[in-house]
């Protein structure tokens, strides 16, 4: 087989041009197009937790498994509440069963203790109780998300209202986000078999509803509300009270913010 | 039966004990261990190949040529582990059509192409000659497998016949550039596997800049024993055969133990030096976090001195590095201590990429509680298959399978 440059040369541009049109059938977005084409730019989602106010009752887990399909009796949860019990000599006795879907029914504390080296801890004598409370926990939306940075497809992104989602239709479950997330919100969903999180209801909220936990607390421990809006009750508590945040020297900066939230909290 | 949509991924093999979050279970078992650990051998095999063919060390020739070609075999197999671990498989390929630059995989997919394709074309250009010589000796015969393996070898050649002396240096030229480019590229690799895991701020253990570098020095340790262990394993065989062809005086069966000893003590000599680098590395990451003592550093001591204390000190250091340090240290040196050395040192790395995957779970993220990982055995869903002990056996099978078949071909055991 002879072949002179030419017939190379042309015959090389003839096959990059073939090639080449089924690529174009792919457009490339940039991220900040994306971005804009989901959500509304006049609002920023965020949510306010008054731990003061929880009474772990769970109704609020019950209420956000039935309402996003999350299996019921899979240990997975888009929210959860967590038990804190500081005893008088300083010990941290924290439990979230089922991440608290049925409330919190015995006064047994249902994990183990560090200090305990291993052993169950009993119930624990009312007269050793320095201080009890109960912590809700959710996706914290963050402003700088670390599980939508190690994506590698780009199958979670950040919408341009704040609400960080995930395409279920495109997640190869690889469980990158999960590892990377510092607030262990993240899971397999057992039925997609993609990853899964708190969305804040997103398909309630941008109707103008309010997302199925705080419509199902009794005691008003959740508020979601928009940050871009100064007159919104959330923005006003943001601003006028001492608010904390979970976990900030991962600088993701988290935007749900706790009343009330103790330093031992995990 | 237990309906499948109760049980969450993770579930079947996490023990957890303390205060873990609900949605915390180990989402990285055996198949992202063997992720690092089979690509660790990639790289470290390739490396291997090119300190002969770059550097000229005239001491690896003869082990250069296996390596190159073993490196070949270990690669696809350096994907298998991460496909096994997809919860959607068929769309791995995604990583290739919207890679998400930010995320440490996505350029994984670009990494591996370029690096197939720089150990495939010097594999080329060092057996061309050699495609161009079957082809001709081929010609003419009239057994239907040599046949065969002529259209191979003449579709091999792709078209260049020429093997004057004035192209076979140009392929030597090739194969010496390949190879130097080869170098970084299989560092970075590897080197890259490190950083999924070092980038991870979430992650104490893992959190670490130093992660790329310990996983390049581990890496080119496990490749160098590899390949040094699968090169006895085959002159023994030969060494058997002529044995059992020519009795046991027979001049060839000296020949063979005097080569086989020959090589091994040079190659070891690069395999003690790495293995220096790496543990040096491991020790100051350790060292450094004691001593800075950061809000992690509770947790970690008590996974690395209580919980992990024999995965990581008995098992790793002391059986993996410890002890084949030692063994390779000691004079006079025969191929049986030899043997017990390689095995024991790819046992430290694979413990070291255990430990770092699985070890990195064992704590939870509010750092007061663990999680044990109870490695899957007897499959009873594809689900535990995928992430067990049979899944990771099929993934170090395939590459010996896979070098078998190469060899069949490419052969990289006889002078040519």
């Amino acid at each position: 087989m002879s072949c002179s440059r030419r017939t190379l040369l042309k015959n090389t541009v003839k096959g990059a041009i073939v090639a080449s049109l089924p690529i174009s059938a792919f457009r490339l977005l940039s991220p900040a197009e994306l971005k804009a084409a989901i959500g509304d730019e006049k609002v920023r989602w965020g949510f306010v937790v008054d731990t003061t106010k929880c009474v772990g009752c769970g109704f609020c887990v019950k209420a956000c498994k039935k309402e996003n399909e999350i299996p019921y009796d899979a240990p997975i949860t888009r929210t959860w509440v967590e038990r804190y019990v500081v005893t008088r000599d300083e010990k941290v006795h924290a439990d979230s069963p089922m991440g608290a879907r049925d409330g919190f029914t015995s006064a047994r504390i249902d994990e183990e203790t560090m200090e305990s080296g291993g052993e169950h801890t009993a119930e624990i004598e009312p007269a050793e109780i320095a201080k009890a409370f109960f912590v809700p926990k959710l996706c914290n939306q963050c402003e700088k998300p670390a599980c939508v940075q190690v994506c590698p497809v780009g199958a979670t992104y950040q919408t341009a209202d704040g609400v960080v989602l995930i395409d279920r239709t495109w997640c190869i479950g690889c469980g990158y986000c999960v590892m990377a997330c510092p607030y262990g919100v993240r899971f397999f969903h057992p039925k997609y078999k993609v990853a899964d999180k708190c969305n804040f209801c997103y398909h309630r909220i941008s109707k103008g509803l309010k997302t199925a936990c705080v419509q199902a607390c009794p005691f008003g421990a959740r508020q979601i509300g928009n940050l871009r809006d100064p007159d919104d009750p959330v923005t006003q508590t943001i601003m006028n009270e001492r608010v904390s945040v979970l976990k900030d020297e991962y600088g993701t900066k988290p935007q749900v913010f706790y009343l009330g939230l103790d330093y031992t909290v995990k | 039966m237990v309906d499948p949509l109760t049980i969450a991924h993770g579930a079947e093999w996490t023990v957890k004990h303390g205060f873990v979050y609900p949605n915390e279970f180990i989402y990285w078992g055996l198949t992202i261990v063997m992720y690092p650990y089979m690509t660790g051998l990639v790289a470290g095999a390739f490396v291997l190949s090119s300190l002969y063919h770059v550097f000229g060390q005239k001491d690896l020739k003869d082990i250069a040529k296996f390596a190159l070609v073993f490196s070949l075999a270990l690669l696809p197999v350096a994907m298998m582990p991460l496909m096994l671990h997809l919860q959607q498989p068929l769309r791995g390929i995604e990583v290739m059509f919207t890679p998400h630059f930010t995320s440490a995989i996505a350029a994984f997919g670009m990494v591996f192409t370029t690096y197939s394709i720089i150990v495939l074309s010097e594999i080329w250009f060092v057996y061309r000659q050699y495609f161009v010589e079957q082809t001709r000796a081929l010609k003419g015969s009239t057994d239907t497998g040599d046949q065969i393996k002529r259209v191979i070898y003449n579709v091999l050649t792709l078209g260049a016949y020429d093997i004057s002396e004035e192209a076979v240096a140009k392929d030597h030229k090739a194969v010496t550039i390949l190879a130097g480019i080869g170098i970084p590229v299989a560092c970075f690799l590897h080197g890259y596997a490190g950083f999924i895991f070092g980038s991870v701020k979430a992650n104490a253990l893992w959190m670490s800049p130093l992660m790329p570098v310990i996983f390049i020095m581990s890496a080119v340790v496990s490749g160098i024993a590899l390949c040094m262990l699968t090169y006895i394993i085959i002159m023994e065989w030969k060494k058997f055969r002529a044995v059992l062809r020519k009795g046991l005086g027979d001049e060839s069966v000296t020949v063979i133990a005097g080569v086989e000893m020959d090589v091994m003590k040079k190659t070891s000599r690069y395999l003690i030096g790495f293995l220096i680098a790496a543990i040096t590395l491991e020790l100051l990451d350790i060292i450094f976090r004691g001593y800075t003592s950061m809000k992690s550093w509770d947790i970690l001591r008590e996974v690395m001195f209580e919980e992990d204390f024999t995965k990581i000190f008995i098992l790793q250091y002391g059986l993996g590095n410890v002890l084949p340090f030692i063994l390779l240290m000691l004079p006079k040196m025969t191929i049986r201590r030899l043997f017990v050395a390689l095995c024991l040192i790819l046992f430290g790395v694979f413990m070291m990429r255990w430990n770092v995957v699985i070890g990195g779970q064992a704590f939870s993220l509010s750092f007061s509680g663990f999680m044990n990982y109870d490695l899957p055995i007897i499959p009873h869903n594809l689900e535990t298959y995928r992430e067990g002990l049979f899944g990771a056996l099929t993934v170090a099978a395939t590459p010996f399978i896979i070098f078998w078949l190469i060899n069949k071909i490419v052969p990289s055991m006889k002078e040519v």
